[in-house]
Formats: structure tokens, sequence, C-alpha cells
């Protein structure tokens, strides 16, 4: 099939005046919360998703991803302004930008900052219309034994390349699977783990419920710790000289950023890494190939470009494994996911077959939304400097305020309410500990596909467990998994058995 | 703070337990008849993972190498307990006052006391929420928030917009 005949078809869609509109919106609102230190793409969409229902379920994840979108824009101004990142994607941002806002080059470092995003953003977006049909088509193939292999690698890939503590990985992967087990068992119709008949359970744990505790409350109270005094805000002023300026400044360093978006996209597409990491390397990686690597870290342009490049490049990289195989690269992605099962769109690859207006509809609003995203905030950078300077208790109590309500909403149930409280304090401390709270959620969304594969599976094959290594689509996934997972524990033991040899010396 | 990751770890160890007694109501060994596991099987063994983890992340804190990953700034312990408990308190609240006594007072408590902002904003956010929450759910998304015993006060807005 000709994807730019299904391109075309798409922005037939996405340019209809009521999916413009949405895009602008979720762009807007997506470049304040990005912007607003402390809430990023994740928070944002945990925050807003119980008000999508307010437009059809198409939109509605259009609005999502426009937000998503907007944010990876957005962090980028307080990593300049003030010196906070916006959202742990936008740290490598802070290198440069900072320095530069502090010699009173604040406005071409937002500058440097949007154009790079845009960069970033619409090679990453060429790519993901390249990818996904090709990789749909792979997915079509899959029955239940390759998903669950490949929920089994989603999961190890945290184990094995994120850098979190490897026990404390395991253990938020399993309290997020032992969750998304409570409810109804899938295959008998039985209740388990209501925990002494509390009717509430009977509907299982919703991942909003997870998401809004963990990355609403939880975050509040992580902010309300943290924010002791008010941080200073570097006034920018934005002239059409300085957007030609830092334009041509910025074509000089296509290099960097044509790298930075392709190593994001891929990067992006692995469910441990995503734009934090992809981020930090692209930086990592421009300082090494710089003529003057001394420069970096003193405000220098190319430190703004390369991680605002790749970062937005892994968000939209992230989005593929979701939309085409149903399987979420990051927190941000899985709540998409969550709520595009909500609106019973479920995706992976039956959804090119059944949803083809939908599914090309959302990918050319991506690019609708990354000309909004790139025009918005050049032309807002005014009105950011004047809400960044809002009181970190106002924005607390508002956000609060829309977690309690957008909590009930969904399910009308102040049991859902009370759960949100309970998982924000416990995200708190889970996280205060060094706790990885992505893979939780991930963990979350996926379990009831990863355990009724499972069993689907051993059903179908009379019980026999070598089903999942005989095919060879998932056998290659588990072989991959069992890497991933063994990796840490060899690296542990030879550095162990290293240290012994040093001691008896 | 050492103390700090140990009762994590041991608040986790607890619910990993309680987890698997709750997981034994289902069959949590292998079902020879339909192949596969039983439905309490996911949940028990998950949770067993979780205690051997989490065992182990007890036990590495007390070995000579351990080092604290939790921090905590004292200073900062009570304003934090005050939003928790004015957020439990607000949450208790909805069901019996409604969410239009609840929310409003949260947000002048945030606001006011706790933030100490002034009347102005205070007075634009507190009241202001209430009327786009209405508009916003009851009004445009047919979603009704818990009332109380304020419900009878809406029938007359009810009649108006439904």
């Amino acid at each position: 099939m000709d994807v730019l005949a299904l391109l075309a078809d798409g922005f037939a869609t996405s340019l209809s005046p009521i999916n413009l509109m949405i895009v602008l919106l979720g762009v807007t609102a997506g470049l304040f919360i990005g912007a607003m230190p402390g809430l990023g793409s994740v928070n944002g969409v945990a925050i807003v998703l119980p008000l999508t229902f307010i437009v059809p379920p198409s939109s509605a994840i259009i609005l999502l991803a426009a937000i998503y979108y907007g944010a990876m824009y957005g962090g980028a101004v307080s990593s300049i302004l003030l010196g906070i990142p916006g959202a742990s994607t936008a740290v490598a941002t802070t290198f440069d930008g900072r320095p530069m806002a502090q010699q009173g080059k604040a406005g071409l470092a937002l500058i440097a900052a949007a154009v790079a995003s845009f960069i970033g953003g619409t090679i990453s977006v060429i790519l993901f219309t390249l990818f996904a049909a090709p990789l749909a088509d792979l997915a079509l193939k899959f029955g239940p034994a390759e998903e669950f292999a490949l929920v089994l690698l989603a999961f190890t890939t945290f184990v094995g390349l994120g850098g979190d503590d490897k026990l404390k990985t395991v253990v938020m992967i399993c309290l997020g699977l032992v969750l998304s087990t409570v409810g109804l068992d899938l295959i008998s119709g039985q209740p388990r783990l209501i925990f002494g008949d509390i009717p509430g359970f009977y509907s299982g744990i919703s991942f909003l419920v997870l998401a809004i505790g963990v990355y609403g409350i939880g975050e509040i109270l992580y902010t309300i710790e943290t924010s002791k005094t008010a941080p200073q805000v570097t006034p920018a002023r934005i002239t059409f000289k300085e957007l030609g300026y830092g334009i041509k400044r910025m074509g000089r360093i296509w290099k960097t950023m044509t790298f930075g978006s392709v190593m994001g996209f891929f990067v992006g597409m692995l469910p441990a890494a995503g734009a934090t990491p992809a981020s930090l390397m692209a930086y990592g990686i421009a300082k090494q190939t710089s003529r003057s690597p001394e420069t970096f870290g003193k405000g220098n342009i190319e430190g703004v470009a390369a991680p605002e490049t790749a970062n937005n490049a892994a968000s939209t990289g992230s989005l593929l494994p979701m939309l085409t195989l149903g399987i979420p690269g990051s927190p941000t992605t899985a709540l998409l996911l969550g709520g595009m099962v909500m609106w019973g769109l479920v995706p992976g690859p039956m959804l090119f077959i059944e949803q083809p207006d939908f599914v090309w509809g959302l990918i050319s609003s991506l690019y609708t939304a990354n000309f909004a995203a790139v025009a918005i905030n050049i032309a807002l950078i005014p009105l950011f400097v004047w809400a960044l300077r809002m009181p970190f208790t106002v924005l607390c109590a508002i956000v609060m305020v829309l977690c309690i309500v957008g909590g009930f909403a969904p399910s009308q149930k102040m049991h859902d309410v009370w759960l949100i409280a309970g998982f924000g304090v416990a995200g708190y401390l889970l996280r205060k500990a060094d706790y990885p709270l992505a893979p939780l959620v991930l963990a979350l969304v996926l379990g009831p596909l990863m355990e009724k594969s499972f069993r689907q599976t051993l059903i179908a094959e009379q019980g026999n467990v070598l089903a999942f290594i005989e095919r060879p689509l998932s056998g290659a996934f588990i072989a991959i998994a069992v890497l991933f997972f063994v990796l840490p524990f060899v690296r542990y033991l030879r550095k162990g058995s290293r240290r012994s040899i040093v001691t008896a010396e | 703070m050492l103390a700090g990751d140990r009762i994590i770890a041991g608040a986790i160890m607890v619910l990993s337990v309680y987890f698997m007694i709750h997981a034994t109501a289902l069959p949590i060994g292998w079902n020879g008849e339909t192949g596969g596991p039983g439905g309490g099987a996911f949940p028990f063994w998950l949770s067993a993972v979780m205690l051997l983890c989490s065992s182990l992340i007890l036990l590495r804190s007390f070995g000579a190498s351990a080092r604290a990953s939790f921090f905590f700034d004292m200073s900062m312990l009570r304003p934090l307990l005050m939003v928790i408990a004015a957020l439990f308190v607000t949450i208790a609240l909805i069901p019996i006052a409604g969410a239009y006594i609840a929310i409003p007072l949260f947000l002048f408590w945030y606001l006011k006391i706790f933030g100490r902002h002034g009347w102005v904003l205070t007075l634009c956010l507190t009241l202001g929420t209430p009327v786009f929450l209405f508009f916003f759910f009851e009004a445009t998304l047919k979603i009704l928030l818990p009332k109380g015993f304020t419900e009878p006060l809406f029938f007359p807005l009810y009649a108006m917009f439904f």
C-alpha cells in the first residue's frame, strides 16, 4: 500500500477544523504543562486524560498526542529560564541552556530549543511514517505466544538497560503486574485479590487511577518537598532579528541535529530507554564530535540543540511500538495506550486494518502538531516568562483538585479517589527511595495482556511450556529477554570476583 | 537515612505476603485439565518474586557497603504532612458535604492559609473552580459529582441544564 496515499487521507482527517483546533489546544496546553517545573508530558497526559471525555475518542487521542508533543517542546523553557528541567527529558538542556540565559542570550536559547525540537520532530515523524506500516504488517503474524514474549522483552529491557537499581526494578514490575490481576480472573471469571470482598476492587485497578496517583498527587508532593525557595526567572525577549539570526546559526549545526534526531528516534523505541537517555546521549556525542568541546557547558548553542532534537525524536519513536505492536515504550505512551483501550481503540496491527482513518489521522496530526508547536512556542515566549512566575502553591492546589475530580469522573466511584490518594503517597515514598515508577505503570497497563497471552498459549498447547520457544519469533524474543535479564547479574558477578581478587592481594 | 530504605523494603515484604494470602483464594498451581496455571498463580508467584527481591533489598541495606537512597529534608516534613492530611480530609468530606463544599474549602485552605496568598487570588480560584467544574463535568459531560447533603440545592440548576 502506498504510504503517501494513506498519509494524504490522514491529512483529510487531521486538517478538519475540529481536529486542527484540538491540535492547537493540545499543543498550547502541553507547552504550558511542559514548561512548569516538575510537570512533564507524563504528568500532563495523566492529569488531562479524564478531561478528554469532552471530545470524540479519535479526537481525544489526537488531543493527548498533541499535549505530549507540546510538553516535549515546553520542557526546555523552564530548563533555560529557571535552570530547573521542566521534566527529566529536558535535563540535558539545562547544561548549556542555563549558561546561555545567564549571559543574556535566553531568547536565542529558546529559539534554538524550539527549532531543534521542530527538526527532531519532523525527522522522527517521517521515520515513523516509513516504519509504521511494515512493522504493523510484521506484527500481524503475532499470536499469543509472540505477544507474551514481546511483553516479557519489554520488561527485561528495564532490568538490562534501565539505569535504576535492578532489584528495585524487578519489585516494581512485579507490583504492577500483581495490581493488574486485581478484579475478575480473565479465564475463569472468578474474583481474585478483592481484599476481603471490597466491591470497588471487582472492576480491577484502572491504569488511570495509578497514573493520576503517582504522576499527579505523587509528583506534587515531591514538588512541595523540593521547592523550598522560589526560583529566579530569567527575562527573555525575542525580536525578529534574533529569530533570523538564531535560525541561521542553527543551519550550521544541521549535522548534530540530524544525528540527534535519528538516534533519538531509535533509542525512543526501546522500552527502558526513551527521551531522557536519548537526550543525554545526544549531548555527549555532540560534545565529543565538536571542534571546540571546551565551550560545552558554558553556553554553546549546539548543547541546547542536540538534546532537544533527541528528546523530541525519542518521544515520537516511543509512539511506534505502542501503535503498531500495542507495546508502549514509555510511561506516557502507556497512558496513551490505556486511554485508547478505554475508548475502544485497541492499539496493535489490527488497528491499521480496521481503523486506517484513525491511525493515519493520528500520524498526520503529528505533522500538524509539530508545526503548531514550533509556531506557538516562539510566539508565546513572553507568556511563558509570565506563567513561570506563578507560585508553586497555586499550581499545586489546581493540580490536586484536577486529580481528585479527574479521578472520580471516569468511574464515578469514591473508591477510585481514595486509591489515587493512596497511590500518590505510596508513589512519592517509593520515588524517594529510588524505586523506578515507569516499570510500575507499564506493568499495570501490560499485565492483562501478558497474563492472557501466557495462559491462552498454554491452553491452546495443552500446557506445553516449550510452545513459547518452539515458535521462531517468540523464541527469538525470549532469548533476547533472557539475555537482558542475565546481563546485570553477569556484570555483578564479574565485578564481585574482581573485587575479591583485589582484596586477596 | 538507611532506616527509610529499610522501612519501605519491609513494607513491600508485608504487602507481598498479604497479596500471596489473598491470591490463594484461587488455584495457584498448574491446572492439569485445561493446561496452564490456575487463576491465582499469576498474582501468587509474582508476589513471591516481589517478596524475594524486597528481602534482598532489606538484607543488602545491612551490608557494610550499603548506602542510603532515601533522603529527606526534615524541615519540609510538616508542610508535606499538612498537605497530605488536607487531601485526605477533602476526599472524606466529598461524599458527606459534596464536592462543591469540600473542594472550595481545600482551595481556600491551600491558597490562603498554607500558601499565604492574597484575598483576590484566593477568592478568584476558590469561587471560580467550582463554577468551572460544574460547567465542564455536569453541564457538558453529564458526569454528576457527589453532592452529599447539598444535593437539594442543585435541583434548580439540574432543571436548567438537563
